[in-house]
């Protein structure tokens, strides 16, 4: 793909500037919405256009939108720009080139769902963003394209910045919306889902910054030429995050359905000091290890294709762990971070991924022997489908298949002695 | 006393949410407090939670919660080093233990001068410009990326000598 979509900023320079924004024919797909689309029509195209969600789960936009309860008011639009994920940089870098087009994704989203107040929920460590953002935002009401009656219509809207405070799993929808609402950020039991009873108890569209910035440009060429990137089922292009032991490291906006080896070799520049990648994470530390053998490396990445290796597409946040790696090591990474950012509410996710953070501590010491392998699998094991939301299934994704798919890492690790009985002093 | 002191900022931050859900500016009114003495104190706590209509255990909770609230005086500045998985994979770790011994602390403390904190913290969304860190002071938050441990004993002295000049 020539033509850039999400990262249109590093063709066009200042496009973080109002005025060249608009140049651009920004805020034009808006204004056309407002004043000659009904709501109905502007989901229509969404839906048409194939747009998922690029916040990890893949759900359609449109069908999404179309959810919302049209007899409870008002509606909110909530813009999750929490972007915490180990490996997922890319809405920072939208944010921080294209604000603009993202805001007008917002402000389109608003329109379509009749919601006449947008919230965007950054992570508190974007701070500088969302000053630089309240900043956009006011110049928008300036310049009449965001505030009361729109282009003289009887439709008004106001958009504001929320900042969270460093925990991960405000990312997860109903945890970002308890949040909102000055509590602590902790996921609600699903049903209902956010459409129909979100923020303040009101149907609420919640979507991730990249996933808006793709509507302006839906809205201005038509569901059909947004259908004409990427793959018959997983439409459009994707930014996807490159990081791990590759030589160029970056966002990298692509089609939907380019190869894992086409990103890692051709645009990363193949794997650091010359050595062989071993495995790739493809949803950044809420993935499973994929071994990147020919197979893996030729599969196309998009929402279809990647289960095929035995993992998901996710935020599409890409790894790369090359052969000096030992598996054990990624998997006491990740476990370090999901204990730390576990929110407490479900014992499973608490207690689990805690047990499972002192028994890969043990196991990366060399201090015990296979047994404890088996019973890291074990807790694992005992935690999937058994919590609110997917924090509690994220952390296991890389603990069972790093143990099924690279057992000899941990045999190198630990002797494999498998009479003695677990231990589970901390 | 931050009542009295912010009382404009309190109203700007109130209007963004509907009458009725002041609630949701427990978090804005936190960071206003923080940005005062650099940590939130029990004084705050009740002051937000009497705005609000809230318990000062209620506004506890949340500083607990989350991770960017401090509830004990620190460091002027929170080195905040991210280590996690991709970070690691560029140098994360060597570069946060490198660092600390050449302020010689540990991960977590202080240095003497009460002027620096080094923290390890969980992703960033910076993971391609690893070593990295962010500065957390009572002026907000600031990013340093693609570091080296000179490079970033650079930034601490100028911090410091910020800190003698303000």
């Amino acid at each position: 793909m020539t033509e850039l979509i999400l990262l249109r900023h590093r063709d066009i320079p200042d496009l973080d500037q109002l005025e060249v924004y608009r140049k651009h024919g920004g805020f034009e797909p808006f204004r056309r919405a407002v004043t000659g689309m009904n709501p109905a029509e502007v989901t229509e195209i969404v839906k048409e256009s194939g747009l998922r969600g690029r916040g990890g789960a893949g759900f359609p936009t449109g069908l999404k939108w179309s959810f919302i309860d049209p007899d409870n008011w008002p509606h909110y639009v909530v813009a999750n720009a929490d972007e915490s994920e180990p490996g997922t940089f890319k809405d920072r870098e939208i944010m921080e080139g294209n604000p603009y087009q993202f805001l007008e994704g917002v402000a389109i989203a608003a329109y379509a769902i009749q919601a006449r107040e947008a919230y965007i929920y950054l992570r508190g460590e974007f701070w500088e963003i969302a000053a630089e953002m309240d900043q956009q935002i006011s110049n928008l009401e300036e310049a009449g394209l965001l505030g009361d009656n729109l282009f003289d219509t009887d439709y008004s809207l106001r958009i504001y910045t929320h900042l969270g405070a460093g925990a991960y799993i405000c990312g997860e929808e109903t945890a970002l919306l308890e949040s909102m609402e000055g509590k602590l950020g902790q996921p609600r039991l699903r049903p209902p889902f956010p459409p129909s009873y979100g923020l303040y108890g009101k149907p609420t569209v919640v979507n991730n910054v990249e996933t808006l910035t793709n509507v302006p440009l839906i809205i201005e060429r038509g569901a059909d030429w947004y259908r004409s990137i990427g793959t018959e089922r997983s439409t459009g292009p994707k930014i996807f995050s490159l990081s791990g032991r590759v030589n160029k490291p970056g966002n990298y906006e692509l089609p939907l359905g380019t190869t894992f080896r086409e990103l890692v070799f051709e645009h990363g520049g193949g794997i650091t000091d010359g050595r062989q990648v071993k495995a790739i994470m493809a949803a950044g530390a809420s993935s499973s290890l994929i071994i990147a053998n020919d197979e893996a490396l030729d599969t196309p990445m998009d929402y279809e294709s990647v289960p095929n290796v035995g993992a998901s597409l996710g935020s599409a946040s890409i790894i790369v762990i090359d052969d000096s790696v030992s598996i054990d090591w990624v998997l006491y990474k990740t476990l370090h971070f999901f204990s730390h950012e576990s929110c407490g509410k479900c014992t499973p996710c608490r207690e689990g991924t805690f047990w499972m953070r002192h028994i890969i501590d043990r196991i990366h010491e060399g201090e015990t022997s296979w047994s404890d392998v088996e019973l890291l699998n074990e807790v694992a094991l005992q935690i999937k489908g058994k919590c609110l939301c997917a924090l509690g299934e994220f952390a296991i994704e890389a603990v069972t298949s790093g143990i099924e798919r690279f057992d000899s890492d941990f045999r190198a690790r630990v002797p494999d002695t498998r009479s003695e009985e677990p231990t589970l002093s901390s | 006393m931050i009542a009295q002191k912010y009382a404009a900022e309190i109203e700007t931050i109130l209007a963004k949410y509907p009458s009725d859900q002041k609630r949701s500016a427990v978090m804005p009114l936190l960071y206003l407090a923080q940005s005062n003495e650099g940590f939130v104190t029990k004084q705050d706590m009740a002051e937000i939670g009497d705005i609000l209509g809230i318990t000062a255990t209620d506004v506890a909770s949340i500083v607990g919660f989350y991770t960017l609230y401090y509830d004990k005086p620190g460091g002027k500045f929170r080195i905040q080093v991210c280590n996690d998985l991709p970070c690691a994979l560029r140098g994360a770790d060597e570069f946060l233990d490198k660092l600390c011994e050449n302020l010689g602390i540990k991960i977590g403390q202080t240095t003497q001068d009460g002027s620096v904190t080094v923290e390890a913290v969980m992703c960033l969304a910076a993971c391609d410009k690893a070593p990295m860190f962010q500065v957390q002071s009572r002026q907000g938050l600031t990013y340093y990326e693609n570091q080296t441990v000179d490079s970033a004993l650079k930034i601490v002295e100028d911090l410091r000598n910020q800190e003698l000049t303000s």
